[in-house]
């Protein structure tokens, strides 16, 4: 089973996808049966792979390669390492629990609600496994399309503007990408014996070595394109529409998964394969993280619309996790890792939780609430744990990641001053600011309108959804040390990688165990 | 008791309030009675162990410090510095012994007030379960030897905190009180994030004792003496935010929407004093220079809010500014350098003011049912102006009050005397070694004020008459299970239990017990040293009883001249200093400050961003957008007029040329032979002339 792990993680979603497929659309149960079940066998198998896991090993785990265009030596070329494992239990864990969290809301084309579900794992799954480019690029690419549709099908009012948004925002940054990632195999190919590649471990010898003036342009196309996905200010506009318009499972998977795959990017690629760029950009990219930090909280503050709020913190909580990814510190990093892991917990929960009361209410504008706790104390009370896990509360899992991540880039020899953690710290206060605020709004007070005085409490599935969230929630709050041992290896390698082209030490490339550094040939 | 039993009987005290609250919060409204038996008995548990563990620490261990830790994440090696696990752990010395004692014990005493206090309270279980949760965040911050583990049991308190605050959550002051405190607070916690942040980054390591090894081996923050004090007033940013000091004091008066016990034992025994012990943790790493700032920051905190609770009408508002202005004393205490007495103090106020809260509950108790009776929603059950000749109705509330009054006013026989005193004769030393002289100054100044205000509500509250006859009749003393916890606290709070001599707090247990830890930063840094400030402190022992006891007596006196003799109208002369009477009435207007600037501020900052997002960020893709579709509107009636209309010329000119030449295609030879002769000639004129 460890020789195709990865596989069978990749296909399983697609294979519900495909009895779904030739399910006839009126079977709605059976429909939804087979995307739940498929969904979690696929999360079994993360499970099984997370415990697998070596995480005193910093090398690719689990990689499996089979030949795909040999022509342009592309292949079919998986692998785990510290940095992607948690992603994948992530999406494992977060697709299921969107899939239930749609059982009654979504009523229409169901069938085709469920299948694009799955295709969109399998999308997510594949990009955070893939190590040639070339696989990346297609499933990079290819998790759009389920997305648009989700959000252009399923969504609100102003679905079809903010699905095209959300494409053309994606697009514009992947095709530069794409440009990249050919020059970058027509440069392999130009190189003393050597031919047009793809694969990630043959690049990843090579790519250091461009020539800094042109690798400023690999790296900021590839960057770009990661920022857009981040988001990073000021690239973030698609995410508040995208979010508000698209239905509750699309948001947590957006939210949860989606916007990791940019932060994911930044560190497999942007990050290894261009370090003298990163070095060159590296205070650039910390400033306008720490600009979003601040900036998304202060907009979410004046936000009427709870799902715009949420949506905003969300660019608030990735200015986090970049700074952590760029002060390029162990505890920087882990923090970081962690963090997206956190962010798609918390912000997948207040999704889950803002969908519930919109399925009650048909509204998310604050000002129609009030008093809520009293009708719902149970919702209420999950509603505020799952706040303060955003809001950075020790004990639960948001502290964990902001703490070190604000430790790491404080101390960072990348970064040179602690200002940056200084400033973005202050992001934690404004983070308490917005949420329990909107928090006071929603339940406190005194339950007035008549239309909020009947409202159910949380139901059976509602349970189902939240409780499992919950549990890891706290889980990698008291007790982070499950998670961080498999991430741990991962990031010392890195760090020590960069700390080596920092100081111009010629190094052994990860794949390359006698340490050759490979012979050049300048053009 | 081996160190080993001690410390799990430590942790076991931590623990079993967590496992109280687990089970309350899960369980609490089914069980019988909601649970609150369970809540009570567990944290009195815990306050038996505590005892026993305060006992066996002061009786075989002395001075040693036991320590028991755990690594929560281990980093392994990291470049540049190499192994970094991070070691979270406990430890008892005897600070933390006493403390521990402390907080159990108002925590029972206010469990069992609560019972009686919160009967038939719509969210009675839950209440107690917070309580418990209160009590492990708490008793975490006081067994943490390390900062990290200190940080979360800060933060942890906070949200206990501001649960409490939100009770009543349905009043919109109370859920606003609520998240003005986690907020101010929060701002104090980023000063003492930063701070923790500095530290971990030079000595790699959150345990205290190491970074104080760290220190003393001469390894300082950016290798630089200035660094460290910053580092220090850092750490006591969160001591200013969570025991209310200047200039983030602003919270607790509004904390007292929450219902009174927890005034009492959150906001007025323990969690507020959380600050000072946060100070007197970190006092071996303090520099002259940050003694100087906590030292002043106490100063200007007990004298605003000392003149601030003149001026009060509301009974918890008083004692809440009196609570500040006691918390700003003990600050100072320990800025001064008076260690001991600045914790001793703690200790003695946390009996006493708690004993004033619960005291003012059962007022506002009795007041309440009585306005009950009436049918009365109008008057205000916490005003003293509503109030007074209570003496009658209530009399054990009214001793037990006026005991635990005279303590804070510093009256001898009574534990606040002891540890008053030791404050203001550590001021007095710090004047006259370091020459500034308005520290003591503002000692005396605020024992006078407090004695005033102090006397002011017991005169208003307990004596003359009641205005109300018929209110008057319903006025109840309170239920025994709230009036035993009275009574405890009354009793502690007589010198006996704290120094055997009434008059000398230099024999006291607690003091010997609780010795000021030497500093370690540079010694061109430090402050005076223990032994230099107790020479100069001893000396001055009798002038500071006598000259406090003096500014006592005058407060005292004016109180009873004004509000019991009335021989001076306090009405008259309010409006006589109409806008100095204004100007403390309204808190020195700190929150119409705040509001206007920081509040609104922050609020217009975020509309201005928000427009910015939607009008400039966004219209940037949008107009992109219109752009990239004008331009392809453009090119599309290119493609139409232009390309398409040359492709449909083309095809029209073919059309047309075709028309004109079918007239040739006429099938006759004869033309055909014609053309072809004409057609040769042509050519052969056109090749001729070329």
């Amino acid at each position: 089973m460890e020789t195709i792990i990865l596989t069978l993680i990749l296909f399983t979603p697609l294979a519900g996808a495909l009895v779904i497929v030739s399910l006839p659309g009126g079977l709605v149960r059976a429909v939804k049966l087979v995307g739940l079940v498929a969904s979690v066998i696929t999360f079994a198998l993360t499970v099984w792979l997370f415990l697998a896991f070596d995480g005193r090993n910093g090398e690719m785990q689990f990689v499996e390669k089979i030949s795909w265009i040999p022509s342009l030596h592309v292949s079919y070329h998986l692998g785990v390492d510290g940095i992607s494992l948690l992603l994948v239990v992530l999406t494992g864990f977060l697709t299921p629990i969107a899939l239930l969290s749609s059982w009654d809301s979504i009523a229409v084309r169901v069938k085709g609600f469920v299948a694009l579900m799955l295709l969109l794992e399998v999308g997510t799954l594949g990009v955070f496994m893939a190590l040639d480019l070339f696989l990346f690029y297609v499933f990079w690419e290819f998790m759009l399309i389920p997305m648009y549709f989700i959000i252009g099908i399923w969504g609100g009012q102003e679905r079809i503007y903010a699905a095209v948004k959300f494409f053309l925002f994606t697009m514009a940054g992947s095709l530069l990408m794409l440009v990249a990632i050919i020059w970058l195999g027509v440069y392999a190919s130009t190189l003393q014996g050597g031919t047009f590649t793809t694969d990630l471990m043959e690049l990843s010898r090579i790519a250091p070595g461009i020539p800094f003036g042109i690798q400023t342009w690999i790296f900021l196309a590839f960057t770009l394109s990661f920022a857009i996905k981040v988001p990073l200010f000021p690239l973030h506009t698609w995410l508040p529409d995208a979010h508000v318009q698209a239905p509750t499972a699309g948001s947590v998977i957006l939210a949860g998964v989606l916007l990791k795959m940019g932060t994911y990017g930044l560190l497999r690629f942007s990050i290894p394969l261009f370090p003298a760029a990163t070095f060159a950009f590296l205070p650039f990219i910390a400033t306008l993280a720490v600009i979003g930090i601040l900036y998304g909280a202060l907009v979410a503050m004046v936000q009427p619309d709870l799902k715009k709020l949420v949506a905003y913190s969300s660019v608030s909580h990735l200015g986090f996790v970049v700074l952590g990814i760029f002060a390029l510190t162990d505890e920087g990093i882990q923090g970081a890792i962690i963090q997206m892991v956190n962010h798609g917990l918390s912000t997948g929960a207040l999704f889950l939780l803002v969908g519930m009361l919109y399925d009650r209410r048909h509204t998310r504008l604050l000002k129609d609430y009030g008093g809520l706790a009293k009708p719902m104390p149970v919702y209420a009370t999950i509603f505020m744990i799952i706040m303060f896990s955003s809001a950075g509360l020790p004990g639960l899992n948001g502290f964990v990641g902001e703490f070190l991540i604000l430790l790491g880039s404080f101390r960072s020899p990348f970064l040179g001053t602690p200002w940056f953690a200084i400033v973005a710290a202050s992001g934690v206060v404004l983070a308490a600011v917005y949420l329990l605020r909107s928090y006071q709004r929603v339940f406190f007070g005194k339950n007035e309108n008549p239309a909020n005085q009947s409202l159910k409490d949380i139901n059976l599935r509602e349970w189902v959804v939240l409780v499992p969230i919950l549990i890891f929630v706290v889980w990698i709050g008291v007790f982070p040390q499950t998670f961080m041992a498999k991430t741990e290896a991962t990031t010392r390698h890195l760090v020590r990688q960069m700390e080596d082209a920092r100081r111009g030490v010629p190094r052994a490339p990860s794949g390359m165990p006698n340490g050759m550094v490979p012979t050049r040939q300048s053009r | 008791m081996t160190p080993d039993t001690l410390l799990t009987l430590a942790v076991a005290t931590l623990l079993l309030p967590l496992c109280g609250f687990v089970l309350m919060i899960f369980f609490g409204k089914r069980l019988p009675r909601q649970g609150d038996w369970l809540s009570t008995s567990v944290i009195a548990v815990s306050l038996g162990m505590a005892v026993v563990i305060l006992a066996a620490k002061i009786g075989s261990y002395g001075g040693e410090t036991l320590t028991l830790n755990f690594t929560w994440v281990d980093l392994h090696n990291v470049p540049l510095i190499g192994p970094l696990p991070i070691i979270l752990g406990v430890a008892v010395d005897n600070l933390t012994a006493v403390m521990l004692v402390v907080v159990t014990l108002i925590s029972t005493l206010v469990h069992l007030f609560s019972i009686g206090y919160m009967h038939g309270d719509i969210r009675y279980s839950r209440y107690f379960a917070y309580l418990g949760f209160f009590s492990f965040s708490m008793l975490m911050i006081v067994l943490a030897n390390n900062l990290f583990l200190l940080y979360v049991g800060w933060e942890l308190v906070g949200i206990s905190s501001y649960l409490l605050i939100g009770h009543w959550y349905e009043k919109k002051s109370a859920s606003n009180a609520a998240i003005k405190a986690f907020l101010v607070n929060r701002v104090g916690d980023f000063g003492f994030f930063l701070g923790i942040a500095m530290l971990f980054m030079t000595f790699h390591t959150f345990g205290l004792r190491e970074i104080f090894e760290g220190i003393g081996a001469g390894r300082l923050p950016f290798e630089s003496n200035w660094w460290l004090t910053a580092a220090g007033v850092l750490l006591f940013c969160g001591a200013v935010g969570k025991s209310a000091q200047f200039p983030l004091h602003v919270w607790l008066p509004d904390a007292m929407e929450g219902p009174t016990p927890v005034s009492a034992l959150i906001h007025a025994a323990t969690m507020v004093a959380a600050g000072v012990y946060l100070v007197a943790r970190i006092f071996p790493l303090m520099t002259a220079d940050a003694l100087l700032v906590v030292a002043y920051i106490g100063a200007i905190t007990a004298f605003i809010s000392a003149t601030i609770a003149i001026t009060q009408n509301d009974i918890k508002k008083v004692l809440a500014y009196s609570t500040i202005s006691q918390l700003g004393y003990m600050i100072m205490g320990l800025g001064v350098g008076a260690y001991s007495a600045g914790f001793f103090h703690l200790v003695t106020h946390a009996m006493f003011k708690a004993g004033l809260f619960l005291g003012s509950g059962s007022i506002i108790h009795a007041m309440h049912n009585a306005l009950h009776h009436e049918n009365d929603h109008a008057t205000d059950a916490q005003d003293l102006r509503n109030m007074g000749g209570l003496r009658k109705a209530m009399p054990v509330t009214f001793w037990t009050f006026v005991v635990y009054t005279l303590a804070i006013c510093g009256v001898p026989l009574t534990s606040g005397f002891l540890s008053k005193d030791e404050i203001l004769a550590g001021t007095l030393a710090f004047g006259g070694m370091s020459g500034h002289v308005i520290i003591p100054v503002i000692g005396f100044l605020v024992a006078g004020l407090t004695a005033f205000y102090m006397f002011r509500v017991v005169i208003l509250a307990f004596l003359g008459d009641h205005k109300d006859a018929a209110r008057f009749s319903h006025l109840r003393e309170s239920p025994m299970v709230m009036t035993i916890p009275l009574v405890v606290l009354a009793i502690l709070s007589v010198f006996v239990f704290y120094s055997f001599n009434p008059f000398d707090a230099s024999d006291s247990w607690i003091v010997r017990a609780v010795g000021r830890p030497d500093s370690v930063v540079p010694p061109s840094m430090a402050a005076p040293s223990t032994e230099a400030f107790e020479e100069a402190a001893h000396g001055l022992h009798g002038t500071a009883m006598l000259l406090s006891l003096s500014v006592a007596g005058i407060g005292v006196l004016f109180a009873f001249v004004t509000y019991y003799w009335r021989k001076i109208n306090a009405d008259a002369v309010a409006s006589a200093l109409g806008p100095a009477y204004r100007f403390l009435l309204n808190k020195w207007y700190f929150d119409e400050i705040y509001q206007a600037v920081i509040v609104n501020g922050t609020l217009a900052l975020s509309r201005i961003l928000r427009w910015f997002d939607g009008n400039i960020v966004d219209g940037l893709v949008n107009g992109t957008g219109w752009v990239t579709r004008g331009i392809s509107s453009v090119s599309g009636m290119f493609d139409t007029y232009v390309v398409d209309g040359i492709v449909n010329l083309t095809g029209y000119l073919s059309g047309v040329g075709g028309l004109a030449l079918r007239k040739f295609q006429t099938g006759r030879v004869q033309s055909y032979v014609i053309f072809a002769v004409l057609s040769v000639m042509v050519f052969y004129f056109v090749f001729r002339l070329i």
